[in-house]
């Protein structure tokens, strides 16, 4: 059994995120060095605040302002910072209970260890330089002796407020195919295809992906298919991708190779687009260093009989 | 909701459990791989085939994969050829069993097929977990579910109910009676190790490891057809709590011990119990919410600290406690399964043998 291959994936994406107007308010007053919450029916202040009462599903509108110091409600000290956290020195991960607010806000405050945090300790807000409207304009909290912060008396109108926030995520995974699609991706590098073919119902599947989705049993069987095949169905692109090094029109189609127990698909060149037909028979074109083949071009035989393909449509 | 508040709603039992073992890296099978030995073992242990499934509901999270609609794959496993009445939900598969639970109830169906499965080890799981916290306020910091589990636990140490010894004991009770579970990815004596994100130590955390789970639900009759003694589900409910951890008690869980009055669990004692507690602390905060003595055997599989597949080790805990009473070691057990940071989402289920 040939070794199963892997290799690094890397999803990125940058969530855009419009706000709701207590999120907007929120994330602008953080921009602008204030902190607000929102006011409860029962006359709670949630910080950070939310647009519906998490107890009663009332919709919140009411904002009012807390000050930036605050004392912490519980912590856990984090020796070992990781990619995208607010510190990268150790810090103690804290929920915090800013003075005039009635629940928690999460985030990092910078202490030299653990002896030197407690729950019930004073904490205050160390904005971020740039702040932009989002929640790491609080670059941290920090420990505080004095007395709570005075209010600024903001009336929670800002000019330009915050309307959305992009929040870009990143994950590394080191991906594998497992055993079926390895013995795929290997046979390919020898310019070969290789199927599975079902215990079951004898169809092989090309690519193998270890079971038979008909059957549901597991597919081991090794076979060899083509390297020719037939056109079993086909459209015509007239719009050309975004760099895409391919003029259109060009033709994109199903194609069984020999042996297979269902199609794959394929560009056809090498014939005018509009020569391709149903039962055209191709062979693979590869490139030098390709690791699958470029496109299919006529095998120079003649068209196969409809019932050859039929089933494979 | 319970059989008692709705007369003349179907029985309905879980009548085969089935679990690969876990194991912190599977890269040789891709996920139809993994899964497709329980999915026959589960079959053949009822003599039904893909084709006799009434309906079919799977877990799974396509964060784990790192690749939209991993599902679809995993599908092959069923044979999933129209026609199919299939569906999926992005969590644990104790949330596809409730599906799978209330679609036998409408009576579409006499049998159901859940499965779920999650490989971990592609990804660093602490990274990934983090995406499914509030994406405006929490998210951007990106707090991993090791830390948030500290904050937990700490806040039960400051409240007295526990200290770091306590919590220590429970991972190694966990890992001890794992040893009679051969599927657990940890078992015997483990070092209670270093802190990770302190007051947790490394014991006091549940392995990352890969792993696939199904059982195989039936109605009525044909319950008693596919299994000697069926594992009648007599309440099941799931409840949520605030998103926001600032606003929740982290001590408690009013969300488990609202979703097991639902479900009937204070009506009568259980003689068991397979609670999904990932970090030890949170053992203590469901023991607590779902009035467990010490009269109830608790999570004699070893656990989630033994072995904790993602999007699987929820419906194994209902798996788990349904073999006891299809075993005759039980005969009224509770399952509980969790998702989200620090026992934010709870489904508990009771479940029942006929009286020896």
């Amino acid at each position: 059994m040939p070794e199963v291959l892997k290799a690094p994936l890397v999803v990125e994406f940058p969530f855009t995120r419009s706000l709701g107007p207590v999120q907007s308010a929120f994330l602008t007053g953080l921009r602008e060095r204030v902190v607000l919450g929102v006011r409860t029916g029962d006359d709670r202040t949630l910080v950070p605040p939310v647009e519906y009462d998490p107890v009663t599903a009332e919709e919140l509108h009411d904002l009012v302002e807390v000050a930036a110091t605050g004392t912490v409600t519980t912590w856990a000290w984090n020796h070992a910072p990781r990619r995208g956290q607010p510190l990268a020195t150790p810090f103690a991960w804290v929920l915090v209970r800013l003075d005039g607010a009635d629940t928690a806000l999460l985030h990092a405050l910078d202490a030299p260890g653990p002896d030197a945090v407690r729950t019930g300790m004073r904490v205050r807000i160390r904005w971020a330089e740039e702040r932009t409207g989002a929640i790491t304009d609080i670059a941290c909290f920090e420990p505080h002796d004095g007395d709570p912060a005075e209010l600024t008396g903001t009336t929670g109108e800002f000019a330009d407020p915050v309307t959305g926030i992009v929040a870009p995520a990143r994950l590394d995974y080191t991906y594998s195919p497992g055993r079926a699609q390895s013995a795929y991706i290997e046979a390919l590098s020898t310019r070969r295809t290789v199927g599975e073919r079902c215990p079951s119902c004898r169809k092989v599947y090309v690519p193998p992906r270890g079971a038979c989705p008909t059957c549901g049993v597991p597919t081991a069987e090794q076979v060899e298919v083509g390297p020719r095949g037939t056109v079993t169905t086909f459209c015509i692109v007239n719009i050309k991708a975004k760099n895409l090094d391919i003029e259109v029109p060009y033709v994109y189609a199903h194609i069984a190779l020999d042996g297979a127990g269902l199609a794959l698909h394929g560009r056809i060149s090498g014939i005018p687009y509009d020569q391709v037909r149903m039962g055209l028979r191709v062979e693979p074109v590869w490139t030098d260093g390709a690791r699958y083949p470029d496109h299919y071009r006529p095998a120079g035989e003649p068209d196969a009989d409809y019932d050859a393909y039929k089933e494979l449509l | 909701m319970t059989r008692e508040e709705t007369p003349g709603v179907r029985d309905i039992a879980v009548v085969a459990f089935a679990q690969t073992d876990v194991l912190r890296t599977t890269d040789e099978l891709s996920e139809v791989e993994m899964l497709m030995p329980v999915l026959h073992s589960v079959l053949d242990r009822t003599g039904l085939k893909t084709a006799d499934i009434g309906f079919t509901c799977s877990g799974s999270s396509d964060y784990l994969a790192g690749r939209a609609f991993s599902f679809t794959l995993a599908l092959d496993g069923v044979g999933a050829w129209p026609p199919i009445s299939e569906s999926h939900v992005e969590t644990d598969g104790a949330w596809a069993l409730y599906e799978a639970w209330t679609k036998l109830l409408t009576g579409d169906a006499d049998t159901a097929l859940v499965y779920s499965y999650g490989k971990s080890s592609p990804g660093s799981l602490r990274d990934v977990l983090t995406r499914q916290l509030d994406p405006y306020y929490v998210a951007p910091l990106w707090p991993d579910s090791v830390a948030l589990a500290a904050l937990q636990a700490q806040a039960l140490i400051d409240a007295g109910e526990a200290d770091e010894s306590a919590l220590a004991a429970i991972g190694t009770r966990s890992r001890r009676v794992a040893t009679l579970n051969s599927h657990a990815q940890l078992r015997g004596t483990v070092p209670q190790g270093d802190y990770a994100v302190r007051p947790l130590r490394t014991g006091d955390c549940p392995p990352v490891g890969d792993g696939a789970a199904a059982v195989i639900l039936a109605a009525g009759e044909r319950a008693r057809e596919l299994c000697s003694r069926p594992a009648w589900i007599r309440g099941i409910d799931h409840r949520i709590e605030a998103h926001s951890l600032g606003v929740r008690d982290l001590t408690d869980s009013p969300s488990t011990r609202l979703a097991a009055e639902k479900a009937g669990v204070f009506e009568r004692p259980v003689d068991t119990a397979e609670l999904h507690a990932p970090f030890s602390a949170q053992e203590i905060v469901l023991r607590k919410a779902l009035r467990l003595d010490d009269s109830v055997r608790v999570n004699l599989s070893g656990g989630a600290l033994a072995a904790n597949p993602m999007m699987a080790a929820g419906l194994i805990r209902i798996g788990e406690a349904a073999a006891r009473i299809h075993r005759g070691e039980s005969d009224r057990a509770l399952g509980h399964a969790t998702s989200g940071p620090c026992l934010q989402q709870n489904l508990v289920a009771v479940l029942e043998g006929d009286a020896r």
